[in-house]
C-alpha cells in the first residue's frame, strides 16, 4: 500500500499562497459568524435573553432572500429581507416575549425555544424539506483576484464587505449616536433610564427586532455562499453560542475576536494532518493497531476541525468564565 | 356560515368520491378486454392485476433530501412505466417514501414502519451505514416472522461488506460496490499519463473509507508510481465550504483528485474547487447526481470522469425513458438501478409466480435479466449483481449526444466501457439460506 504522507509538506511559495488563502477564507468565515452572533449577543447584552431561535432567523434571512431575489433580483433582496426578518422579530419581542417576560428567563428561554421549532416547521411547509437553488448574482460571480495562482471569488470579498460595513455601522450607532447612548445606558441602568423618561419596553423591542435583522442580513450572505437548507440553522445555531460565550456574554467587541478566531483556527485546523500518533511517533513510541484506543490515537487534527470550537467553549468555562473581553462574571 | 363550509365540505368530498369511483369504474374494462383480444394468458404475466408496495426509505429531509427526492421520483416513474402488462410479471409496482433522515437509526424506524403496513419489499441506496442497519434488521425480522419475509433491495449502498462478511439472502445489490467501481476507475486511471500525484478527498464514514483504501490497493498494484499526497476524511453532510480542503489540495500539490463523495458534499467540492479555479482533473463516483452537474456547468471547463453503470448518453429505451423523465419533472433520471429493481423484481415474481418474497427471493438468485443495455446476472454467492461499467467524462453535448444534464448542456459521455469480468471481484460471503 502506498503511505500516505502525514501531513503536506510545503515549499516557500506553496507555504505563502496557502496561508494567504487560508486567512482570506477564515476570515471571512470569522466575519459571517461575527454578523451572526452580533445580533445575538446585543439581545442577550440588553434583555438578558439567550435567544434561541436566533439561527433559525438567519434560516428565514436566506429564504426569504431566496423568494425575493427570484422575483425582483438580488440586491433589493438584500435590503428587504432583513428589514422583513426584522419586522418579524420586533412582533415576536411585542406579541410573545414581553408577555411573558414577567415570569422569569426560564419562560422566555423557552418561549424562543419554541418558536426556533415553528419557524423550522413553516420553512419546511412553504419551502420543503430539500435545499433550494438560491445562487450568487451574476455579477459577483467569479473570481476578485488571483493570489500566486489560486482565486479569490468575489462574493466571498462582498461578503467580507458587508459583515465589515455593517461592523463599522453598529459601531457608530451604540457609541455615537444618541439613541446608542439609551440602549447602553438601559442595558445597565433600565430603571434609571425608564425615569428619565425613555420608553425602554420599546427600546428592548427595536433591540430585539435589530438584532433578528442582522441574523436575516447575515442569512441573505450566507444563505448562497453556502446552502440554504432547513439544516442550516441547526448547523450555525451552536457555533454562535460558542462565539457569544467565548467573547464573553453581552459584549460586541468579544464577540468579533471571538468569531474571528474560531473562524480561522477551524480554517487551519482542516489542513493540519498531525495526530497523536505521529507525534508520539517522533519520541519514539509507536502505537500500532493492536494498542488500546488505537482510532482516538490516529485522529487527524484535520479531523477534529468541527469541533474544536466546542473544545474552545469547554476550555474558557473551565479558565475564564467571563469570557475573553466579557465584563460580568458567570 | 358554518353549516354551509360543512355542506361545501361535505358536496366537495362526495363529488371526489364520486370521481374516483366512476375513474375506477373507466379503468377497470380496459385490463378485461384485453385478455380475450390477446388469448394467451401466458404472454399476460402471471401476477396480472397485483398490486406490489415498496416501501423505499432513504432522506427525503436534511442536507440529502434532493438527493432522495429525485431517487424516489426515479423509482415511481419507473414503476408507473412499467406497470402491468408492460412488465413480464404483471404486477403494478406501487413506490412509497419513508424517510429516514440519512440516520441509520431512523432507517429503522422507517423499516418498522412500513413493515407494520404489511409492505413486504424495502428499496434504500443513500448510505451504507443505513444499509448496514437494515439488512441487520431485515435478518432478524424475518427470522422472528417466517410467512411475512422483507426482500430489500439495496440500489446504491456500495460499501463491499455488504455482501461480504454482512452478506444477507435477504439483500441484493443493484449497484457496483466500491471494490469493484474502483477496480473499474484503476483500470482507467492506470493509463492516464498525467495522473502522479494523487489527493483523496472522501466523507468521514465507511463509503469515504474504502474508496479511499480500495484506490490505494488498486493503484499500488497497477501504477505503483502514483503517489498519494494528502488524504481526508471529512465529516459527513456538515461542511459547508469546501475552500479549506482545496487550499490544502492546492498546497500538496495534487494533479489530479479522487473522490467518492455524493449529493451536497460533492456539489460543495465542486463550487468550492471552481471559486478557487483549480482545474485539475477530478475522478468521482457520483458527478451526476441531483445538483453536482449545475455546479460543474458553472465551472465550463472542468476535467471530471465518473465510474459508474450508466452514463448521459444510452440509445433506444433508456435515452427514451430518460427523456420522458425530463419532459415530466424537468429533473433528470440518473438513477438506473430503479429501473434494474423493478426488471429484476419482475422477472423474480414472473419465474416464481408469484409475489411472495422467499419465493421472489429464491428466484433471483443466480437469474439472468434485462439490465441496462445488456443482460445482467445477479450472482449467487452473495446477491452483487454483474454488469457493464462504464467511465464517462464531462462533455459538451453535440448533435449525437445531445441529452443536457441539468441543462447545463453537458453530460456525461461514455469513454470505456468495461465488460462485467473486468470489475467482478471475489467474495468472501458465508450466506444463510433459509431451508
Amino acid at each position: 500500500m502506498i503511505p500516505a504522507r502525514a501531513g503536506i509538506i510545503f515549499t516557500q511559495a506553496s507555504f505563502m499562497e496557502f496561508f494567504t488563502i487560508s486567512l482570506l477564507n477564515g476570515l471571512s468565515y470569522g466575519l459571517l459568524l461575527f454578523m451572526l452572533s452580533s445580533g445575538l449577543t446585543l439581545i442577550f447584552s440588553m434583555m438578558g435573553v439567550l435567544n434561541f431561535a436566533h439561527a433559525s432567523l438567519y434560516m428565514l434571512g436566506a429564504y426569504f432572500a431566496y423568494t425575493i431575489s427570484d422575483a425582483i433580483g438580488y440586491f433589493p433582496a438584500l435590503l428587504i429581507a432583513p428589514i422583513l426578518v426584522g419586522a418579524l422579530g420586533v412582533a415576536f419581542e411585542r406579541f410573545c416575549l414581553r408577555k411573558v417576560h414577567a415570569f422569569g428567563h426560564v419562560p422566555e428561554l423557552l418561549i424562543t425555544f419554541g418558536l426556533s421549532y415553528v419557524i423550522l416547521e413553516l420553512t419546511q411547509l412553504v419551502w420543503g424539506r430539500s435545499s433550494v437553488d438560491y445562487r450568487v448574482p451574476q455579477l459577483l460571480e467569479g473570481a476578485l483576484f488571483t493570489i500566486f495562482d489560486t482565486q479569490f471569488p468575489k462574493y466571498k470579498a462582498f461578503m467580507m464587505f458587508i459583515a465589515l460595513a455593517m461592523l463599522m455601522s453598529l459601531y457608530l450607532l451604540v457609541k455615537k449616536t444618541r439613541i446608542g447612548l439609551v440602549i447602553q445606558a438601559a442595558l445597565t441602568h433600565p430603571e434609571a433610564v425608564e425615569t428619565l423618561g425613555h420608553n425602554v419596553p420599546r427600546i428592548f423591542m427595536l433591540v430585539f427586532g435589530g438584532g433578528a435583522a442582522l441574523a436575516g442580513l447575515a442569512g441573505v450572505i450566507g444563505g448562497n455562499a453556502f446552502v440554504t437548507e432547513p439544516g442550516m440553522a441547526a448547523a450555525v445555531g451552536p457555533v454562535i453560542f460558542v462565539v457569544v460565550v467565548v467573547g464573553g456574554m453581552g459584549s460586541l467587541a468579544g464577540a468579533f475576536l471571538a468569531s474571528i478566531l474560531i473562524g480561522v483556527m477551524q480554517t487551519f485546523a482542516v489542513a493540519i494532518d498531525t495526530s497523536f500518533m505521529s507525534s508520539l511517533a517522533q519520541i519514539g513510541v509507536v502505537i500500532t493497531p493492536e494498542t488500546f484506543g488505537y482510532p482516538l490515537w490516529k485522529l487527524k487534527i484535520s479531523q477534529c476541525a468541527p469541533i474544536l470550537p466546542f473544545l474552545l467553549l469547554v476550555l474558557i468555562l473551565i479558565f475564564r468564565p467571563k469570557g475573553l473581553l466579557g465584563s460580568r462574571e458567570g | 356560515m358554518r353549516r354551509t363550509v360543512l355542506k361545501t365540505l361535505t358536496l366537495t368530498a362526495f363529488a371526489a368520491s364520486m370521481s374516483l369511483a366512476f375513474a375506477q369504474q373507466a379503468a377497470k374494462p380496459a385490463p378485461a378486454a384485453k385478455p380475450a383480444a390477446a388469448a394467451a394468458p401466458a404472454a399476460k404475466g402471471p401476477l396480472m392485476g397485483e398490486t406490489v408496495r415498496i416501501a423505499h426509505i432513504d432522506p427525503f429531509s436534511g442536507p440529502f433530501a434532493n438527493v432522495g427526492t429525485n431517487q424516489l421520483k426515479s423509482w415511481q416513474f419507473v414503476a408507473e412505466r412499467f406497470a402491468g402488462a408492460k412488465n413480464p410479471a404483471g404486477v403494478t409496482f406501487q413506490v412509497l417514501p419513508f424517510d429516514n433522515k440519512g440516520s441509520p437509526q431512523e432507517s429503522l424506524n422507517a423499516l418498522k414502519a412500513a413493515t407494520d403496513q404489511g409492505i413486504r419489499y424495502v428499496t434504500q441506496g443513500n448510505g451504507s451505514g443505513a444499509a448496514a442497519a437494515i439488512i441487520d434488521a431485515v435478518n432478524k425480522h424475518n427470522e422472528r416472522n417466517p410467512g411475512k419475509e422483507v426482500v430489500y433491495i439495496n440500489y446504491a449502498a456500495v460499501d463491499p461488506a455488504l455482501t461480504n462478511e454482512r452478506c444477507s439472502f435477504w439483500h441484493f445489490r443493484l449497484d457496483a460496490d466500491t471494490s469493484m467501481k474502483m477496480e473499474a476507475l484503476t483500470s482507467y486511471m492506470k493509463d492516464e499519463k498525467g495522473v502522479k500525484n494523487v489527493y483523496l478527498i472522501n466523507q468521514n464514514y465507511s463509503h469515504g473509507q474504502q474508496v479511499a483504501n480500495f484506490f490505494k490497493a488498486g493503484m499500488t498494484r497497477k501504477r505503483p508510481d502514483v503517489k498519494i499526497v494528502g488524504e481526508d476524511l471529512h465529516p459527513l453532510g456538515q461542511v459547508k465550504d469546501f475552500a479549506p480542503y482545496v487550499a490544502k489540495i492546492k498546497a500538496a500539490g495534487a494533479d489530479a483528485i479522487v473522490t467518492g463523495n455524493w449529493g451536497t458534499d460533492m456539489t460543495l467540492l465542486v463550487k468550492a474547487l471552481n471559486d478557487a479555479g483549480m482545474k485539475i482533473p477530478l475522478y468521482a463516483y457520483y458527478a451526476g447526481v441531483t445538483g453536482t452537474p449545475t455546479a460543474l456547468g458553472q465551472g465550463k471547463d472542468m476535467n471530471v470522469s465518473q465510474v459508474a453503470i450508466s452514463h448521459s448518453n444510452f440509445t433506444g429505451e433508456l435515452r427514451e425513458i430518460r427523456d420522458e423523465f425530463k419532459k415530466k419533472h424537468n429533473d433528470d433520471y440518473y438513477t438506473f438501478q430503479t429501473l434494474l429493481g423493478i426488471n429484476m423484481l419482475a422477472q423474480g415474481m414472473a419465474n416464481a409466480k408469484s409475489s411472495d418474497p422467499l419465493k421472489v427471493a429464491m428466484a433471483m438468485e443466480g437469474m439472468t435479466f434485462k439490465g441496462l443495455g445488456a443482460e445482467a446476472k445477479m450472482r449467487k454467492e452473495d446477491h452483487q449483481l454483474q454488469q457493464h461499467m462504464y467511465i464517462s467524462k464531462w462533455t459538451k453535448a453535440n448533435a449525437k449526444n445531445p441529452y443536457s444534464e441539468e441543462n447545463t448542456g453537458f453530460n456525461f459521455n461514455p469513454i470505456k466501457t468495461l465488460e462485467p469480468y473486468v470489475s467482478s471481484t471475489p467474495t468472501s460471503c458465508q450466506m444463510k439460506r433459509p431451508s
